[in-house]
């Protein structure tokens, strides 16, 4: 009993600083803030299918992560604050889930994460005559591509003050180029990105020390965007978009508001309902769930869970379980009291013999937490997190929490 | 214990309505969202149903709160989904996209077959988890007896709402989605829950009993009276977040809601006046 004033105090010191922790201004957001998911600062959930059809079986996995890091490169061109770009593979299909939370231009993300952003340098075909179209057809490849790339950069014409883009090959990539102009002095070279040509101009004389540049007619946007597409590198295979979630920021913040709203108004009434049914044990328990948010709130931070609508659903739901048990110590006390025994050893029955039932039915729970976080995706897995950490932390505070607060004020009657 | 002593009543009036909720879903059958079967789901605002019907005219609007319109179609390509944002801001200035999901549909039914492995898995291991708490229960009543129980009444958790949105799909054209699938394993979770603390007592009344095969029934009504607050009461909270949740949360969240809230009442029936009263019948077919 000594000891259960010692933890109480524990405990205490523990919610309040938790407390502070969590509050979203403050202290707490300083030291760690929040991470909100899409759903709720806006942003998009993408889903890519990789076109493999032109990669060997056993390349592909390899083509898969590099893909990965190319994406996610380019991602962070978009200071996206936390990307996650992730890869699935299976049976055949080959897939990059990028999420972007935050973001305020989805269509042009979309538009420039998916380019293949593939720069090729192609050599005029002998028997092109004066005045024809330049195309993949009377062109042929000359074997530098971009993946002989070192740098991009955007460089401003002096005479035109057009923007162009300026490359830089590696070394090996230098020499093919230099091959490739001494070969071709006084013809054209044509320059394509996508398999569109961009410009294909007249080489002067060989070049050496591996440094061109590309003038296109580029806005300075496009010219930009176009530099730091060829810095983070092609794409090694074709991608398309297969699945998109996109939401806006204003409903987010709407859903945000409205359920955490929501969860307050509930979690009110749960106290009330506790305190109108089991008075004074009805008052500890509705203490011990305030110590449960905002305990269940610290493992959600410290875990760095990203919170998003469903996840915070599920951390409602847990609200209306986490008194579960108490409902349970509390009538199994009530029994107890009904023999004659003195409150506090009713009390400390209560807690011991609704054990079983209490362990029994959160299994349950569990068990459904975790199959649903293992075969589901990225929204429904948030839920069945909440749900999983909510049950467990829910039966350290219906039964620790509760059991000191009862044993540190009830010694006295 | 009235419950034991009616329990005909219970149990035919919910042979009805699960029988009611299967045919609604054989007839109207179950209105798969994109999230199971592809298409693209179009949350805008700003603009008039008319005006959207004019730019997609194969789409199915529907009204949402505050003149926001949910459009759903057919898939809609990245491509094709800039075109029509551009000419939906040349309509009218106030366009606002509110939310904007295209799912394939060879994603769609990789969803759809998790959510039933998901779904099956949830019965069997819970079932299993019942079998094995109540291991040590096997007078008058064996063990499995206590996990078949427990399963009947899952499905009977598990079909009635899933008859509600048949006949919601059928009237409002709610669509099933994948939240429509964790709300009904939730359900489950739940209902279990209720369905223990029952059997729990049964466990320990038979354990002090001498002889439990004397007067099961009124061992199990006895254990029905002693745990009907408890199992009320753990329900009532979580219903009670639910109804703040359902009325006062996110309108995205709102058919979620409203299943795992009619799951949630229709388990803490199944608990109290179906589970108990099947396992009395189930032994009255033994021994006597």
């Amino acid at each position: 009993m000594r000891y259960s004033r010692l933890i109480f105090v524990l405990i205490l010191l523990f919610a309040i600083a938790a407390g502070f922790f969590v509050y979203p201004k403050g202290v707490g957001n300083a030291v760690l803030p929040w991470k909100l998911g899409l759903d709720l600062i806006g942003g998009t959930h993408l889903v890519y299918e990789v076109d493999m059809a032109g990669v060997a079986d056993e390349d592909r996995l390899s083509v898969l992560s590099g893909l990965r890091d190319v994406m996610e490169r380019r991602v962070n061109i978009f200071g996206v604050s936390e990307p996650f770009v992730t890869t699935s593979s299976g049976k055949g299909s080959y897939r990059i889930i990028v999420e972007l939370a935050g973001i305020q231009d989805v269509a042009t993300a979309i538009s420039q994460i998916g380019r293949t952003a593939f720069l090729e340098f192609r050599e005029i075909n002998l028997n092109l005559q004066e005045g024809d179209f330049i195309s993949a057809t009377s062109t042929h490849a000359s074997g530098l591509t971009g993946k002989y790339l070192k740098r991009a950069q955007v460089l401003v014409d002096q005479t035109t003050s057009q923007p162009q883009i300026g490359i830089e090959f590696t070394s090996e990539g230098g020499k093919l180029f230099e091959n490739i102009t001494a070969k071709n002095i006084g013809r054209p070279l044509a320059i394509f990105l996508d398999g569109q040509v961009v410009s294909a101009p007249v080489v002067q004389d060989k070049i050496i020390g591996g440094k061109a540049t590309i003038s296109g007619r580029f806005s300075p946007d496009e010219a930009r965007n176009l530099a730091s597409l060829l810095n983070a590198g092609a794409l090694p295979a074709p991608v398309q978009v297969i699945s998109q979630q996109t939401v806006g920021a204003s409903l987010g913040l709407d859903s945000l508001q409205k359920t955490l709203f929501a969860g307050l108004i509930g979690t009110l009434a749960v106290m009330l309902f506790m305190m109108l049914y089991y008075r004074g044990l009805g008052f500890f328990a509705s203490v011990a769930l305030l110590i449960y948010i905002v305990f269940n709130l610290t493992v959600f931070k410290l875990i760095g869970m990203t919170m998003t609508l469903s996840g915070i659903a599920g951390f409602i739901l847990t609200i209306g379980m986490a008194v579960d048990a108490n409902i349970l110590i509390f009538e199994r006390t009530k029994e107890e009291m009904k023999k004659g025994i003195a409150r506090a050893s009713a009390l400390e029955e209560g807690f011991r013999r609704a054990w079983p039932s209490i362990r029994d039915s959160n299994i349950a729970t569990i068990i459904t937490a975790l199959i649903l976080y293992t075969f589901t995706s990225s929204f429904v897995k948030g839920f069945a997190l909440a749900l999983l950490i909510g049950v467990l932390v829910s039966m350290f505070s219906a039964i620790t929490v509760t059991r000191t607060l009862l044993r540190v004020f009830t010694r006295k009657q | 214990m009235f419950i034991i002593k009616y329990k005909w009543v219970f149990l035919i009036f919910s042979v009805i309505i699960i029988a009611a909720s299967i045919v609604a879903v054989i007839i109207f059958g179950l209105n798969r969202g994109i999230d199971f079967v592809g298409g693209t789901l179009w949350q805008v605002k700003g603009l008039t149903r008319a005006e959207i019907a004019s730019v997609i005219p194969e789409a199915v609007i529907i009204p949402e709160s505050d003149g926001a319109f949910l459009v759903r179609s057919k898939e809609i390509a990245e491509a094709e989904h800039q075109q029509l944002v551009q000419i939906f801001n040349k309509i009218s200035p106030l366009f606002e996209e509110q939310r904007f999901e295209s799912i394939g549909p060879a994603i769609g039914k990789e969803l759809e077959k998790k959510a039933l492995t998901a779904f099956v898995l949830v019965i069997l291991a819970i079932s299993l988890y019942i079998a094995f708490a109540f291991r040590k229960v096997s007078r008058p009543v064996s063990s499995w007896k206590y996990g078949i129980i427990t399963i009947v009444t899952l499905f009977h958790d598990a079909i009635i709402p899933a008859g509600m949105m048949a006949v919601l799909g059928y009237l409002l054209g709610v669509e099933i989605d994948i939240n429509f699938i964790v709300a009904i394993l939730v359900v489950m979770g739940f209902s279990v829950h209720d369905t223990i603390v029952v059997f729990d007592r049964i466990r320990e009344n038979v354990r002090l009993s001498r002889d439990p095969s004397a007067d099961f029934s009124g061992l199990v009504g006895r254990s029905i009276s002693e745990t009907v607050a408890r199992s009320i009461n753990t329900s009532l909270t979580l219903i009670i977040v639910l109804f703040a949740l359902y009325f006062l949360g996110s309108a995205t969240l709102s058919y979620f809601t409203l299943v795992v809230l009619v799951g949630t009442i229709i388990g803490a029936y199944s608990s109290i006046c179906i589970a108990s009263p099947l396992l009395v019948l189930w032994r009255g077919k033994g021994a006597r």
